[in-house]
């Protein structure tokens, strides 16, 4: 398949850096402000070290990617709430062209399920967004194959900056400030981690779920978030004592979705340590199913956005 | 009321001392209830430091009501006791300024709920009564009731700004 890479951050870069090992080529690539396009596909190492050093991928707009000859749109641009663009659009504009899109930015698919679904409808090209929902982990088209209608709950440990900061704190007995902190020095967290201890991104996943799971669509407004930030160490100390731990833990059943801390065992399946993630399928003929694994990572996330493009590329 | 037979369940906690078990043995004896099993978890200490015993005996409703008044008196550490096809168990941690907003005062709200009563607390406040602390109790219900006592102790928490770190049900099994 032929790519075009919108997007410039670690996941985008990642795509481009590995489609070659997928059998796929990589015929455009932008980030914000700039592009570079050639229908012989380009040379991914000339893109990467431009990038690294410049701070822009190549010398045209980025308009010029949208408008290129390509089969896959890969829509890596950082995720926005609200109307979700740019993303949005990029989505609809390669659909009205009857091509593919692969999601790694959350918005779109979070927040305008609907519209998005709408414009598939209409258009011969279809989407995917595997790579939205935690990490490496085939979560999606595990349900897929599963079937949605067979999925009765999905719960899981959706966020490792949270997950990495719980598990300091429970293990050594440290404050949420001071693992906060550790967590940004090691570069698990961000300068601004609002989104992650918030339980803002393990909620934008969720209601991805949701949207698979259900007939209606779900957007962040429609679920119950409550993060982290804040939380004593003495809370987790009692829990610990208590033969359990803290977990902030992601919920689609019942139609409803709620992000929280909650209290699970703390040898139990969900009590993942550091910055895994853990999806759990409760399924209506297969039991329950466990599937964990790395939530986040430039590679790891481009290689669940390289399976839908395998996906595409086999229908 | 019927005076039929039923079982139920002990659960003490006892000081690690020579004597202890049999001294909580005997009221039960004593009331007229039939001892079926004891688990004595040896080994296992609760967090104040003593051990837990689960004693399941028969008796009739009123001999075990004062089966439990006995031990209470006898100065036996009950914790829980109940007729152990009607009880359901569910822990929660609160978080917040606890003591500060009355601690005591919520724990009443949350029996008076009807819904549920607190076995057990325990209380961590490293930051001094005034600071942020955290508690965590185990409350006992009907079975069936643990929604509605999470929900009870939601409203009450929300009342004084507290938070509730709630058990993942079904989460694992």
């Amino acid at each position: 398949m032929r790519l075009a890479v919108l997007g410039a951050g670690a996941v985008g870069t990642s795509v481009v850096e590995l489609a070659g090992d997928y059998g796929h080529e990589v015929v455009a690539v932008a980030d914000s402000s700039s592009a570079v396009v050639d229908s012989s596909g380009i040379d991914p190492e000339t893109v990467i070290a431009r990038k690294a050093d410049g701070g822009s991928v190549g010398s045209e707009d980025p308009e010029a990617a949208l408008a290129a000859d390509y089969d896959v749109l890969v829509e890596a641009t950082p995720t926005t709430l609200g109307d979700a663009e740019p993303g949005f659009s990029h989505v609809t504009r390669a659909l009205d062209r009857d091509r593919h899109v692969v999601l790694a930015n959350k918005g779109p698919v979070a927040e305008r399920y609907g519209d998005v679904q709408a414009a598939a409808r209409d258009s011969d090209g279809s989407v995917l967004f595997e790579a939205t929902v935690g990490g490496a982990i085939p979560a999606l088209s595990t349900i897929d194959d599963v079937g949605a209608d067979h999925v009765t709950a999905v719960r899981g440990v959706l966020n490792g900056t949270a997950n990495f900061i719980l598990t300091r704190m429970a293990a050594e007995g440290l404050g949420y400030e001071h693992v906060l902190a550790e967590a940004q020095d090691l570069g698990v967290a961000e300068a601004d981690p609002t989104f992650d201890v918030e339980g803002t991104d393990a909620a934008l996943k969720c209601v991805i779920l949701a949207n698979v799971l259900y007939d209606r669509e779900y957007t962040l407004a429609d679920a119950e978030v409550s993060g982290i930030a804040d939380l004593p160490g003495s809370a987790l100390d009692l829990a610990t004592e208590d033969g359990r731990t803290v977990r902030l833990i992601g919920e689609v059943a019942d139609g409803e979705v709620r992000v929280g801390p909650r209290l699970v065992p703390e040898s139990g399946t969900l009590a993942v340590t550091g910055t895994r993630n853990i999806v759990q399928l409760d399924t209506e003929h297969a039991g329950r199913l466990n599937i964990s694994g790395r939530g986040a990572g430039g590679p790891e996330t481009a290689s669940a956005v390289l399976a839908d493009v395998g996906r595409l590329a086999r229908r | 009321m019927s005076d039929a037979v039923r079982a139920y369940t002990v659960r003490l906690e006892l000081v690690d001392e020579p004597g202890e078990l049999l001294r909580a043995l005997e009221p039960i004896a004593e009331n007229g209830g039939n001892l079926l099993s004891i688990f004595h978890e040896r080994g296992n200490l609760t967090p104040r430091g003593q051990i837990p015993v689960e004693v399941d005996i028969e008796a009739t409703p009123d001999r075990f009501d004062a089966i439990v008044e006995a031990l209470r008196r006898a100065g036996v550490n009950v914790v829980q006791a109940g007729a152990e096809q009607y009880s359901e168990e569910v822990t929660v941690v609160v978080t917040g300024h606890i003591v500060d907003t009355d601690l005591s005062g919520t724990l009443s709200s949350i029996q008076e709920c009807g819904q549920a009563s607190v076995a057990d607390v325990s209380l961590s406040a490293p930051e001094g009564t005034e600071g942020v602390s955290s508690a965590r109790l185990r409350l006992v219900t009907e079975s069936g009731g643990a929604s509605a006592a999470l929900s009870a102790i939601r409203r009450v928490a929300d009342e004084k700004d507290l938070r509730v770190i709630t058990p993942l049900a079904g989460g694992e099994a």
